[in-house]
């Protein structure tokens, strides 16, 4: 599946599209097929989102797996700061991200 | 130390002001992140893989006890209380928002802080050697030197869009603790036959992904004419250095292409030149800045510590160093905790160090490139009432200098560039060697370990040098030996092929017995590298 990733402008955090906003977990991403390029433009030209990009992903009995492991380092946080993980950490265990 | 004048704040004020204005026209929307990306750069303010990351200048690593304090309130308040000290002896905030960044700002010029030019095409923050004016080794206090240069640099208009970044390091000992040569310039303050004080200048070293030595390229220039040597040097290279081309750009590039002596020969012409000019700031400035590098009120006292704890002798051998007053010592932090993240400091622990600097250490600290901290002047008769509060608060790793002292840059944990982590190896390796009990056997040996070819983590420089690279999607690492960033400075060799995180954790260890194995008396394990070669290194790791 193709997914899509950003940062929230004013936070800074890690958001993923989930095909009406951006959420805080790489689990509530959607398909969005070859519409990726036009969502981006227009969420980005909207401010809803900051440097957004596309990637690829695949749907596990987990949840949402991006493919490379950039990726998934962001969707749960720096391995070495387990403390500081995105809420969803519980739900993959790190094991999920190497 | 230096403390600001009233230009000084003048212009770090105006800038927080500036930002503050842009910062908001793009959350407003009247700026797109195209318009705003060199703007927030221009104060050090990057976007990394989980949220900004902001990067604070510590003007040659020096910091008095306030400015410690606020990067440590900082920490708390913005961020997720702590803080990463880096190679370059700056901080990085790693969890920035962009609604606070303004603030931040604020903040630190407050203490006379910022983080203007700490990203981009210009001079960036200026390095020195973390003991000086304590170092009993040095000609004379570098750091006046390096101030003067810190102002030429700041907001110079001719050097602001340069081909690419470009890196100072100022020394005035014969032992480099800067990786003066591994600079874009090196500066070495030295004496000459007639008993002068000049600098010797070496141009066009680096990491990244072409590693370079810096050439000496003149032996002495008078310091009356250090600033317009180093602006002939800046000249040359902002007309020549590549510009076409991102990984051709640095300056070591141009010298090395160009060749060391056709690059003299037009660094003397322009020299030349601009001696006629007259761009030198007048001797006032320097002789202006001088006292505040004055020797604080050193006091005789006692010159040994009662050794009686076993524990507190081995910090004592560890991590303190020879001190130009023979009652004094500099006593070194360690930012490695065995299994710890290297560099990593939490706001108590930055606030705690700031009161021992008070404390015990008339005021001052220092950012070590190796990523630890340095109080410079502290009483022998001091030590162990130090100890015991750094101890208390987990900052008491006896390990200057070991196998346990890794350098780590951010990596895959944090950085948007890097093909592995680098943290997790220096984790493990610290634990391996904390459990096995061979750190104090193994002595002086310096492990570097990056998560890409940028090198921020000086890999090129480790005695064991560790680089990330993707191998397939994959986290994979090279190893190479042989490096050094010190006076015998050297580029290490890559030992062949990469292994994954467990054997690369295991190839360390296996060169570690090779080593041992083959040492001599006395043999550093560079040393001994450098007696016996590549061969019995690569026999023990791939046969
Ligand atoms: C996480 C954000 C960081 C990014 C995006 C980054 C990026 C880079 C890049 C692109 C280079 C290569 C530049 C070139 O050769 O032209 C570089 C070099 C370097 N960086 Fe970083 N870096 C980061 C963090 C750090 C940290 C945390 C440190 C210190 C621990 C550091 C210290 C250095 C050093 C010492 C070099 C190589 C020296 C040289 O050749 O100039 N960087 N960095
Ligand atoms: S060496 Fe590479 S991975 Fe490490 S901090 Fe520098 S750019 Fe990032």
């Amino acid at each position: 599946m193709n997914i899509l990733t950003g940062n929230d402008l004013k936070t800074g955090e890690v958001v993923w599209w989930d095909g009406q906003n951006w959420s805080l977990s790489v689990h509530d991403a959607v398909d969005v097929g070859d519409m990726g390029e036009q969502i981006l433009a227009a969420e980005e030209a909207a401010r809803r989102v900051n440097v957004p990009y596309a990637l690829v992903a695949s749907r596990t009995e987990e949840g949402v797996r991006p493919a490379h492991i950039k990726d998934r380092v962001r969707a749960l946080g720096p391995t070495v700061r387990r403390d500081l993980a995105v809420p969803t950490a519980s739900k993959t265990g790190w094991d999920w991200v190497i | 130390m230096y403390q600001y004048d009233q230009y000084d704040q003048a212009m770090v004020d105006a800038r927080v002001e500036e930002f503050r204005d842009q910062a908001q026209r793009r959350l407003d929307g009247k700026l797109t992140e195209d318009q705003f990306k060199p703007l927030r750069l221009m104060n050090g303010l990057y976007l990394q893989l989980h949220a900004y990351m902001l990067r604070v200048a510590i003007p040659y690593g020096t910091l008095n006890s306030r400015q410690m304090t606020a990067l440590g309130d900082i920490a708390d308040k913005y961020d997720r209380g702590y803080g990463h000290f880096t190679t370059r002896q700056n901080l990085q905030y790693n969890w920035i928002k962009l609604e606070d960044a303004a603030d931040i700002l604020a903040d630190l010029s407050k203490v006379e802080m910022h983080a203007i030019q700490t990203s981009g095409n210009c001079i960036r923050n200026i390095s020195s050697d973390h003991f000086a004016g304590a170092a009993h080794d040095e000609l004379i206090d570098p750091r006046p030197y390096a101030e003067l240069l810190r102002q030429w640099s700041s907001f110079h208009p001719e050097f602001t869009y340069l081909p690419r970044k470009f890196k100072i390091a100022v020394i005035a000992a014969e032992t480099d603790r800067a990786a003066m040569r591994l600079h874009d310039i090196g500066i070495q303050i030295v004496k000459n036959d007639a008993g002068e004080i000049g600098a010797s200048f070496y141009v066009g070293g680096g990491m990244g992904r072409t590693p370079m030595i810096a050439p000496q390229i003149r032996e002495f220039v008078p310091l009356d004419q250090l600033v317009t040597y180093a602006e002939a040097c800046l000249r040359v290279y902002n007309r020549y250095g590549r510009r076409d081309n991102k990984y051709k750009a640095r300056i070591k590039i141009l010298v090395h292409e160009m060749g060391a002596e056709e690059y003299t020969r037009q660094v003397e012409e322009e020299f030349a030149h601009l001696l006629e000019q007259g761009v030198e700031p007048p001797l006032a400035e320097l002789e202006r800045i001088k006292p505040f590098f004055a020797d604080p009120a050193f006091e005789d006292g006692p010159k040994s510590v009662d050794r009686s704890d076993p524990d507190f002798a081995l910090w004592v051998d560890r991590n303190t160093v020879r001190h130009k007053h023979d009652s004094y010592v500099s006593a070194v932090i360690s930012l490695k905790p065995v299994g710890g993240i290297p560099g990593d400091a939490t706001g108590d622990q930055m606030r705690l160090m700031a009161k021992l600097a008070k404390q015990y250490s008339f005021d001052e600290l220092r950012v070590m490139h190796t990523q630890n901290i340095v109080l410079p002047h502290v009483k022998i008769a001091d030590l162990h009432a130090l100890w015991t509060e750094l101890e208390a608060a987990d900052l008491g790793a006896p390990n200057l200098d070991t196998i346990e002292d890794i350098i780590a840059c951010p990596g895959l944990d944090y950085c948007a560039l890097a093909n592995a982590r680098s943290i997790p190896l220096a984790q493990r390796i610290s634990e391996n060697f904390a459990k096995n009990g061979r750190t104090e056997e193994l002595g002086q040996l310096k492990l570097k370990i990056s998560g890409c070819i940028n090198a921020c983590g000086h890999h090129h420089a480790g005695h064991i040098g560790i680089l990330g690279v993707d191998k397939k999607g994959t986290e994979n690492y090279q190893l190479s030996l042989g490096g050094s960033e010190a006076e015998d400075v050297s580029l290490a060799k890559i030992t062949g092929p990469g292994f994954d995180e467990d054997g690369v954790i295991k190839a360390v260890e296996t060169v570690t017995d090779v080593y041992l194995e083959a040492r001599e008396d006395g043999e550093r394990f560079l040393d001994t590298y450098r007696r016996i070669g590549m061969t019995p290194f690569k026999e023990a790791l791939y046969d």
